[in-house]
This record gives structure tokens, sequence and C-alpha cells, in this order.
């Protein structure tokens, strides 16, 4: 802050008063501060009215009481309580909220580690293999033909190809692999694990190729010529400097399978416990501060482990 | 990111609804200072809120020529209507809606109550909603929310049912139907009659029921009854125990893999049972028409432990006065006055007033759709599409045979708060 002020007491007195038009571009350079705080102004109005606003909102409502129709204004832990029904007095068997957060960490999980998978070595393919930008771009740009369709009819989709009498079982069947239909293609977390990973990947690959675009192509020489074998550059030169993209396609995978209870619910049946299953079923059933506290709970441990990831890597240093 | 959205919902919705407020306050009192001349000069038009059954474009075109109301659509599915109505009530002018959400609608006092005496077809309206038993005289099965039980208010704002006629009537009938288990009987190949086949080891893998926790649930204890396990003094208002022992059957069922999965809206139980991924269902009729559409076998099966019913009907918001007002109780009149009847009856629904929806039917439709007789000549939909061929007849059969074997109604319990934490644990298992 101080900085613009020092700017403003050293400007000549016709630039602050802006007469001397041949100056005018310079004085029309504001303090570098004010500059930066008006680019990210726009953005910081809204997160904060459609991000930070909406969300103390949740945290009030969540400690409200209810019934069958109205929020009731009044400092209540029920929404809480009633989430950790069971938890103690059930033990050793686990209450509905444990049951479903390690539902949801389990498929979260497998989702991450297999997008880490398959987006790393779609974005090595393309920064490392494919030389030609426009390829570059064109084989980008194939990897959102998923989002093309809409969300439902992409999962409506599956059923003639996993079901039980859809293409899949009946091409295993007439090779004669199988004799029965597999059931566990669909409606199963087999089939949730699937779409999603098919839905995400894509959001594994972008950020992990833009880091890796930006290694500098020398360091890998310069391995070369030390005498590194592949396997070596990988591990000790491509994986570290690739780390940014890698936490930051974390991130957008975890944090949207956590919250995820469409996929999930089509995929799986509607038999498959979520976090985000349990916000809506509350919701529809007109029981806000309990869905709040739900949605809080989420945003906890979801939060949680983003923390747990950027103790891993310092995303703000290495970006 | 979709954290985001989900997070931030209920607030969303809690913004939404200061923002409706104010602009209903807004509209109001331009209402109050406007002039009368301006006012006439505006062209009718009503938001109508509701779920898609009702919602015909061309129940909509006949109207605006019969009336000159312009009727604007809101579509939503059951849940979104009541969440709407408690949170934007000044978002909508015209309520469709179903008898059970009445209890959760009335005491937020987000709506008004009709008067019997402006209704012209009132006292035409089926013995079915307001005496509980069918124009023939066969008494109605009424556990759970019944129609006749939250039919009346006792008074023009009061927010208590009235337990005999008054003239202010919280919703003006206008479809109900009769539901039951949907079958595959060219899969099955034997003669189903009982609930209590839903839970069948043979059918393991090939069940589904409704992921609707109020709806789901008295399906779930239909079966419970008819396996002989358990009595319900009202299935549509269970005890706490009476959950606990409802889910455990259907949790053992569920861990057993009887299900294929559970569906929530009209589309997705019409593509488990056309794609074999599911034999025996609970499902909706026009769904199980649907599915026969596509020249795949199935049965709208009656059961010997009858039918699972629900009925809906018109209210308006609290906020619709003045002209508006006049010009709902206009559409209401006209909805009753049997073109829309008629249209509802020929997608498998029945229409409140069966005088004037008969008016508007051939003979040989009425004799297949109610009659229960066989089809004289081909069955078409409202849209002019075939449904049956000459000779069939009504899964069910009669009016008389269907809503006389009604056994329950949908419901919203004492104990919902508790029946929904029991069916999330119920996902969970």
């Amino acid at each position: 802050m101080d900085t613009s002020e020092d700017i403003l007491q050293q400007a000549p007195p016709d630039i602050v008063r802006g007469t001397d038009t041949r100056r005018a571009a310079k004085s029309a350079r504001l303090p570098p501060s004010f500059v930066s705080w008006l680019q990210a102004g726009p953005m910081m109005l809204v997160f904060v009215a459609f991000f930070l606003i909406p969300l103390v909102f949740v945290v009030i409502v969540s400690f409200w009481d209810y019934n069958e129709y109205q929020l009731l204004p009044a400092l209540s832990g029920r929404g809480y309580t009633d989430t950790f029904e069971g938890c103690i007095a059930q033990l050793p068997d686990l209450c509905t909220i444990a049951k479903t957060y390690l539902k949801t960490l389990k498929l979260c999980f497998l989702v991450w580690a297999i997008t880490l998978f398959i987006g790393f070595w779609v974005a090595y393919f393309l920064a490392f293999h494919v030389k030609s930008k426009t390829w570059q771009m064109g084989l980008s740009l194939l990897c959102t033909i998923p989002f093309w369709t809409s969300n439902v009819i992409r999962m409506i989709a599956w059923i003639p190809l996993l079901g039980r009498n859809g293409l899949v079982n009946s091409g295993l069947m007439k090779t004669g692999l199988i004799n029965q239909p597999l059931e566990w293609l669909l409606f199963s977390e087999f089939s949730v694990v699937l779409a999603l990973v098919h839905l995400f990947t894509f959001f594994m690959v972008v950020p992990i190729f833009n880091s890796m675009i930006r290694i500098d192509k020398s360091l890998i020489e310069a391995a070369y010529d030390a005498g590194a074998t592949g396997f070596q550059t990988l591990v000790n030169v491509i994986v570290p400097l690739a780390k940014p993209g890698i936490v930051i396609g974390s991130i957008f995978v975890i944090t949207i399978v956590m919250g995820d209870f469409i996929t999930i619910g089509v995929m799986g049946g509607q038999q498959i416990a979520a976090a985000g299953k349990i916000i809506e079923t509350r919701v529809n059933a007109l029981q806000f501060p309990a869905a709040a506290a739900n949605a809080v709970i989420l945003l906890v441990i979801t939060f949680l482990i983003i923390t747990m990831m950027s103790r891993i890597v310092d995303i703000k240093k290495e970006l | 990111m979709t954290k985001t959205t989900k997070t931030s919902g209920v607030s969303r919705r809690t913004l939404l609804k200061g923002t409706a407020g104010l602009a209903g306050l807004a509209a109001g009192s331009g209402a109050i200072t406007g002039f009368p001349y301006v006012m006439s000069a505006e062209p009718k038009v009503l938001r109508y809120l509701g779920t898609a059954v009702n919602e015909g474009d061309d129940i909509s075109k006949q109207c605006l020529k019969d009336t000159g109301i312009k009727i604007e659509y809101i579509t939503a599915t059951t849940d979104d209507v009541t969440k709407r109505v408690m949170t934007q009530p000044n978002s909508f002018d015209v309520l469709d809606t179903e008898y059970f959400s009445l209890k959760k609608i009335v005491p937020s006092g987000n709506i008004l109550a009709l008067d019997a005496k402006k209704i012209k077809e009132f006292d035409n309206i089926t013995p079915v909603f307001t005496k509980g038993e069918t124009p023939g005289g066969k008494k109605i099965g009424g556990q759970g929310t019944a129609p006749w039980k939250v039919l009346y208010l006792e008074g023009k704002d009061s927010k208590k049912f009235a337990t005999s006629p008054t003239e202010y009537v919280t919703l003006i009938p206008t479809v109900y139907n009769a539901d039951t288990l949907g079958i595959r009987p060219d899969i099955i190949k034997r003669p189903i009659n009982s609930w209590a086949e839903l839970l069948n080891p043979e059918f393991k893998g090939k069940a589904s029921i409704l992921n609707i926790p109020s709806i789901g649930i008295m399906d779930a204890a239909m079966v419970v009854e008819a396996a002989g396990k358990y009595k319900y003094a009202d299935k549509g208002n269970m005890t706490k125990e009476e959950i606990d022992l409802t889910m455990k059957v259907m949790t053992e069922a569920k861990k057993a893999g009887q299900f294929r999965a559970f569906w929530k809206d009209f589309n997705e139980s019409v593509n488990l049972m056309a794609s074999g991924e599911t034999v025996i269902q609970s499902m909706w009729s026009p769904a199980v028409t649907k599915v026969r559409s596509m020249g795949i076998a199935c049965t709208f099966q009656p059961l010997k432990e009858g039918y699972r019913s629900w009925a809906s009907g018109f209210c308006v918001s609290k906020g619709v006065s003045g002209p508006k007002l006049d010009w709902a109780y206009e559409f209401v009149n006209w909805f009753l006055s049997g073109y829309a009847g008629a249209y509802l009856n020929r997608q498998g629904y029945y229409s409140a007033v069966l005088s004037t929806a008969k008016a508007n039917m051939e003979p040989y439709e009425w004799a297949y759709w109610m009659e229960g007789k066989p089809a004289e000549k081909d069955i078409k939909a409202p849209d002019g599409s075939l449904l049956e061929k000459a000779g069939s007849v009504r899964d069910g059969g009669s009016y008389e045979d269907r809503m006389g074997a009604v056994a329950c109604w949908n419901a919203v319990m004492d104990e919902n708060d508790y029946m929904v934490r029991k069916w999330n644990e119920f996902i969970a298992a």
C-alpha cells in the first residue's frame, strides 16, 4: 500500500492533474498494487458473492433446527447429532455416515489412482512424443469428446453396452468366454469407477500436460548425456517437475468425485452410498439444516484431503 | 467443483427465497396501486407449477383456445415442487401437487385454499375423493394420506384439516391412479399375484423399487405385509419400530443382491424394464404403456393385496388475488369440464370428474379404459400413436375393480425425519 502512496507523492503535479497530454500515457499507469486489486477484483467479487457468502449461510443453517415445513432459527446441533447417530452405540459395526464416507473415499481413491495413471501417460505422450503444436492441440481437444454429450445421455448410453443383454455381455457369450451374463458390469462399483474415470481423466491430462510442456528439454538432454536411463529420467526429472500438474489434477478429480452423487447414483443403480447422496436425500425431504450439516462435514473432509496433498507439494512455490 | 455447487445449494435457495420475496412484494404493491384499466388490458397468464403428469401441451393449447388463459408450465419433480412451494411461494400462481405433500405445504401457510362453491363441477367429483368409495359403492383402503382426510380446511386461513366437509378445499382433485408392480410376463412365464414376489429369490438381481423414500417404503410395506411378516396399523404412518422392521427386511434383500437398481424417474423405470435389467419392479401406468409401445411385453400386474394409490389436484399460491384469482378459478373449472379429463383418461390415469370426461371420449375408448372391456378398435394415445391393438383388455380391468382395490395412499409420515435417515442407512448398507 505504501508503495502506491510513494508513487503518487513522487509524481509531478501536472501528471496528477493530467493536463500534460504528451505524458498522458504515463499518467494512466496506476499504482501497481491498485492494478493488481483491479485485476483480481471481479473474480474476488464473484468468489465472495457466490461462494463465501453462501458458504457462511450453509454453516449457519447447519446449526439450526427444523420441522416438516420450515427452518427454525434456533441454535441446534441436531443436524450433526442425527448424522452421527449410532456411531458409538453400534460399535464395532460402522454407522451410516462412516460406511458412506468409507465407500466414497474408496471410490475416490480408485478413480484418482486410475485417472492419474492414464492421465499421466496421455499427457506424457502429448508433451514428449507429439512434436507439432497443431497435433498437440488437436489431440488434447480429442480428450474433450466425453463432454460433447449431456451427462444424463452419456450415462444412459452405458446400459446398452454393459447391461445384462448389452454389447459386452453378448459379445463375450458369443465367443464362449462366459456362459452367463456378467452382472457386475453394470450397477456396480466397477461401472461407477469406469464412468467416473471416463468423465474425469481429462481433468488430469490438462494440468499434467501443462506442467510437462514447460519442462526445459535441455534438462532431459542433460540427464541423457549424464547416462541416465529412460526410467531414471522419468523418476528423477520428469515426475518431480510435473508435480504441480499432478497435484492440481488430483485436486480437480478428488473434489469432483467426493461431491458426486449423480454419476454414482445412475451407474451404481442408486444402491451405492455417496456423501453427496445423503445431502440430496435430506434436501429433497426439506430437511435443510441436516443437509447443510452434511455439506459442512463433506467440505471439511475434502478440505483435509486437499491440505494433505498440498503438504506434499507446495503448489504456490512450484507455480 | 461439484462440491461447491452442492454445498452452496441450500443457501442459494435461501438467497432465491429472498429475491423471490422481493419480486413478489414489488408485484403485489403494483397490483394495489396499479390502474384498473392496465390490469384488464393484461393478457391472462397463469404460472402453473407441477410435475409432468398433467402438463400436456395439448391441454394448454386447448385452454388458451377455450378461455384465453395462457398457461406457463413450470415443471419439476414431486420433491422439487414441494421445495419450491416452501421456499419461493411467489414464483407460481397455480399449484398442481399431490395430496400427500399437503402435510408439509398447508402448515407453511404458502397456499390458498379454493372455495368449493366457485367450482362448478365440485358436486360431480368422484366419491373416491369425497367419501373414500368408488361410484359403485366399494370402500377404498384409507391407509396413508388418503385424499378425503386432507381435502378440507376448517376455515379460509386455517392450517387444520377438517374432518367433515367445509367449503374450503385444499386441492381441487384432478388426477389419480392406482399403482402396482410392473412385470415382464415373457421372462417370468408364470402368474404373479402377490407383492411378496418382489422379494422372491427367484428374481434375484432382477427386481427394483422406487428410490423416493416416502413412496419406496410404502411399496416395501406392501411386500412385508404380503409376505406375512407383519401387519401394519397404517402403512402410511409407521412407528419407529415399524420403520426399523421394514428397512431391516429391505436391507437383507439388498445385501442378498435382490435389487438390480433403484429408479427415480419415469424414463429410468422404462429403461430398466425394456432392457431386461429388471423383470419385476414398482412402476407407473404410463411407463408400462411405454414399454409395451416399444414392442416389449410388460404387464401392470394387479395383485391380491391391492394397489398403492396417489392423487393430485389444484390450489393457488397465497400471493394470488384479484383478477388473477378469478382466472385461476376459470382455469380450474375449465380443467374439470372434460377435455383435460378425457386427455388424462386416455393416458391410463383417471380424471376427477368422470361425467365430463366421458362426454369427451368415444364410447369404445370409455369402454376400454374405464369399464375394462376388450377394445373394439385400436386404442390410441392422445398424440395419435397406437397404444393397444383391438381386442386387448386393460391390466387390472375396470375403474371399479382397480380403484376399489386400493389398499393405501402415498403419504408423509409423522416420523418422516427418522424414515429418511433410515433410508440413507439402507442405501449405505
